[in-house]
């Protein structure tokens, strides 16, 4: 027989066997590999049902209407929310014209050098900086250095510096998408640098800028750490002055000067008080800041989705 | 005398001085050029430029050896040569798209008539250059604009802001590219729903546009089906009346269907180069007959 | 001449019009260069910020008692500056937070870079991603009020502070950072390197645990070392959860302040400017960003080295 010469491990049957039994393995990875991040997505579920069920008996007009309260069921978000939409204001306003000019700049223009290392080197480093160190920064610059104190502005400004690489790095990302022979086009019909950059560049790369400010203003808008730092208060029975007054010039901006609370902080103050009551407030304001989390997020990837489809290089 | 790129600041007067030393259209054939008296019949009556002693450095690297060559003003001149051999690199130099590298440098001079401006000189600008001669490269590259916005894009370039002239020069340049009757009625579509033949037409359009002084091909046909390449080869045919063309091909065929004068390249250095009938018919150069009959490249 | 003229040969060419275009193109790169500076500057302003507030602290309390005191008072009348209970907190919930991500993260980027379709992953990655989108606030009050009572069903005797419930919960937030940079990573491994297994009779499963891991190995090494220091500064989950009392122990049921919990801790009392207690959290802002840049700067130089590998 020509199989008798051959070692045990080569017979056609021992393959045959030793193959099922990897096979099976395989079959098995699959399904501790489905289970696990089955599991993964479990938990973001688990986790907003269990803020929307604990907060049930909260939500209704008066919880957005009304200012923090001692007692739980009168205890609303108002200050924060109208906090946290004027902070976000700021650091949208700061964050992204810096964010996306340091990324043209980085992309488009500057020369490969140690100089350009180093603002690279920044880039990647501050995106690992942990968000409570920006607060300290904040703290010290913002708030005392700068006297701007515990107010919206340092509060902006704090967030606008911590999701700046995270612009940065998407709309780098959407710009080195623009492929060169667009470029050379433009080039080659004597486009200045700059005119490519506004005429072709920037438009084509619009959905990627959009899905990078996007995920950054979702975390800006999450982080409690950094603005607790520059002192937030927590229990704001007022509203920041408004950006519109009657008088001329119609607009102020007061605001920016006031002090303020913001959802995080207003959900953090809840859940450390002894007091089980307002543990449902702050399961209710958690699921509205979760909530706004995941639509922004859905947003951006809708977003990254539409431009994809529309420009097909 | 050789002029750099890198003596940066290089005062106008000393770049006047050097070009009325040699006479406009004057043909000066210095190294490698195979000009016979059989060629008369056709001889070069204007030149649109004149390459002199051009050498080009990517770094260290030399790209470009010493080519000398006269591009005849409203006619077609093709560059052959196996890959590699730098007929790109060459065409590149005419509009300065190298210098959007950095660490790359020109000797010598392309000196553009009847202005006698040194092309790859430290006294003029590249953008300049770039905005008197257009280029159509390898793969069509329309922008994800409109139709009309392509074509219109370089006149917007240079400050025309006029609807009816914009209108006027797109129709004109979409007409001389053969595309006009094929877009007419769709100029605000996207210009990315055209199909690949058409696309590479109305980046010709939108070359055109812009009443180049010299148009550039880069291999404008390798992307594309066979039909689509005739029609392109059939247009550039038509476009020696106005503009001067120099075409990058690595097809012999289309070198020689398209093209008045040919210059066969080969590492860097010009072999040959000689009216189209003459190099495809009775080349003088053992090499030059080698690539053309297909022995190597 | 012509070359010197405002105007050419080319009537569509004007000089003078260029020279405009140049100059606003210069004043442009200006600005674009003054915004990529701000990231340096940020930089150089946190480093400015820390080394002066610590130098003040450091004025107070000894290099050597803040290393080898083993306990961190600052706010009692009895203080003492010993950082170690605050390191220990950290490096307690970080482990416990890797002992979930970095399996879970690795068996998750596998199953997506080698046994998931094109369509599932795209589909998932996304999803997945939100995960760690999720505001960390919301995480603290999940452990703290999910976790932590599950955990303590199956033992009894937990407090109602402790790491493990806070360690545990970071865990599953990194989950999704230590995937998407193990999948790059293993994504980066060559087709041909594959293939090569395969031929050879391999299964998929082997093909991923012999090929296509060791070939990832400084790309996977990089996602666990970043993923550590995420966990490191982590603040808001530990804030809640592991309660704030500075505790030196490594043992995870107990409750303990991490280094970033002191520093919330502080901010939400009141102390005035230049006090010991103000310069405190800025020497442990110090030290948690010595720790992290240790952690990104390995982490960083083996993203790269694994880029340059492929």
């Amino acid at each position: 027989m020509a199989t008798a010469n051959v070692p045990d491990y080569l017979h056609p049957d021992s393959i045959r066997t030793g193959l099922s039994r990897r096979k099976m393995l395989d079959q098995v990875f699959v399904i501790v590999g489905l289970v696990l991040m089955f599991a993964c997505l479990g938990v973001l579920a688990v986790l907003f049902m269990n803020l929307v069920l604990d907060g049930s008996e909260r939500f209704g007009w008066d919880f957005f209407t009304n200012f923090p309260s001692r007692r739980a069921e009168r205890a609303g978000i108002l200050g924060a929310w109208v906090g946290t939409s004027l902070i976000m204001l700021v650091t949208a306003f700061c964050a992204v014209p810096v964010g996306v000019a340091a990324a043209i700049y980085l992309e488009e223009y500057a020369p490969k050098n140690w100089f350009t290392a180093i603002i690279e080197i920044n880039v990647t480093n501050l995106a690992g900086v942990p968000s409570i160190v920006y607060g300290l920064l904040a703290l010290g610059l913002f708030v005392y250095q700068f006297g701007l104190g515990q107010s919206i502005a340092a509060a902006g400004l704090t967030l606008a510096l911590l999701i700046l690489p995270i612009v940065i790095v998407a709309t780098r990302e959407s710009i080195r998408a623009v492929p060169k022979s667009i470029r050379e086009a433009a080039y080659g019909l004597g486009a200045t640098r700059w005119e490519v950059t506004k005429d072709h560049v920037l438009p084509y790369s619009t959905g990627g800028i959009l899905t990078g400010m996007i995920l950054g203003l979702s975390r800006a808008i999450g982080e409690t750490a950094p603005i607790i730092t520059i002192g937030a208060l927590s229990f704001i029975a007022f509203l920041p002055s408004s950006p519109i007054t009657s008088e001329f010039p119609f607009i102020s901006f007061q605001w920016l000067n006031d002090p303020f609370t913001a959802m995080p902080i207003q959900m953090f103050n809840w859940v450390s008080r002894p007091d089980q009551a307002f543990q449902a407030n702050a399961a209710a304001a958690g699921a509205i800041l979760l909530g706004m989390t995941l639509l922004m997020n859905a947003v951006a990837i809708w977003i990254r989705y539409r431009f994809r489809k529309k420009i097909n290089w | 005398m050789i002029e750099t790129t890198s003596t940066r600041g290089t005062p106008e007067s000393t770049l006047r001085n050097e070009e009325n030393a040699r006479p406009a259209g004057a043909v000066t054939p210095r190294v490698n050029i195979a000009v016979d008296d059989t060629r008369q019949s056709r001889a070069i009556t204007s030149v649109k430029a004149q390459v002199e002693n051009l050498n080009f450095y990517y770094g260290q690297n030399r790209a470009l050896k010493n080519l000398s060559i006269p591009i005849a003003d409203k006619q077609v001149t093709a560059l052959i040569g196996p890959s590699g051999c730098g007929k790109s690199t060459f065409l590149r130099c005419f509009n300065r798209m190298h210098d959007l590298q950095p660490d790359t440098r020109y000797e010598g001079s392309i000196t553009l008539h009847p202005d006698n401006i040194n092309l790859v000189g430290a006294g003029i600008d590249p953008i300049e250059v770039r905005m008197r001669i257009g280029m159509v490269f390898q793969k069509p590259n329309p922008f994800p604009k409109t139709i009309f916005e392509n074509v219109a894009y370089g006149l917007r370039l240079r400050g025309v802001r006029n609807r009816a002239t914009l209108a006027e020069e797109v129709e004109k340049a979409l007409r001389g590219a053969a595309l006009w009757d094929e877009v007419k009625d769709r100029l605000q579509d996207s210009a990315l729903a055209l199909s690949g033949g058409q696309m590479q037409r109305l980046c010709i359009a939108r070359a055109l546009a812009t009443t180049p002084e010299i148009l550039l091909f880069d291999e404008p046909t390798s992307a594309l089906d066979p039909i689509a390449t005739a029609k392109i080869e059939e247009l550039i045919s038509t476009l020696r009346d106005q503009v001067t063309v120099l075409i990058v091909t690595h097809n012999m065929q289309q070198a020689a269907r398209v093209s008045d004068y040919t210059a066969f390249m080969y590492l860097g250095e010009l072999i040959e180069f000689d009216e189209a009938a003459k190099i495809f018919t009775n080349p003088s150069k053992k090499a030059t007959e080698d690539y053309i009959t297909g022995r190597y490249g | 001449m012509a070359s010197t003229a405002a105007t050419t040969s080319n009537d569509l060419v004007s000089r003078s019009g260029l020279r405009y275009r140049k100059i606003r193109d210069r004043i442009v790169e200006t600005f674009l260069l003054a915004a990529g500076l701000v990231a340096v500057f940020t930089t150089l302003a946190i480093v400015v910020i820390l080394l002066t507030e610590s130098a003040a602290f450091f004025e107070h309390v000894s290099l050597k008692d803040f290393l080898t005191d083993t306990m961190w008072t600052p706010l009692f009348a009895d203080a003492h500056y010993g950082i170690l209970p605050l390191v220990a907190g950290t490096l307690t919930t970080t482990i416990v937070a890797l002992i979930v991500a970095v399996p879970v993260g690795t068996i998750i980027a596998i199953y997506l870079s080698e046994f998931a379709s094109h369509r599932l992953r795209e589909t998932v990655k996304p999803i997945l991603e939100l995960l760690g989108a999720v505001p960390t606030v919301v995480y603290g009050y999940f452990a703290l009020t999910a976790v932590t009572p599950l955990l303590q069903m199956l033992m009894p005797e937990l407090p109602g502070f402790n790491m493990l419930s806070a360690g545990l919960v970071i865990g599953l937030m990194i989950v999704p950072y230590v995937a998407s940079v193990s999948e790059d990573a293993m994504r980066a491994v060559p087709r041909y390197m594959r293939e090569g297994s395969y031929a050879m009779g391999a299964t998929r499963l082997q093909t991923a645990l012999r090929v296509v891991v060791p070939g990832a190995f400084s790309g996977l090494a990089a996602a666990f070392i970043l993923g550590i220091s995420r966990a490191v500064g982590e603040t808001m989950v530990v804030a809640i959860a592991a309660g704030m009392q500075p505790n030196f122990t490594f043992d995870p049921r107990e409750q303990a302040a991490t280094i970033t919990a002191y520093i919330v801790q502080v901010s939400l009392g009141d102390l005035p400017h230049g006090s010991i207690g103000y310069q405190s959290i800025f020497a442990a802002g110090l030290v948690l960003m010595l720790i992290t840049l240790i952690f990104n700067v390995i982490g960083f130089s083996l993203t790269r080295k694994f880029r340059e590998a492929y």
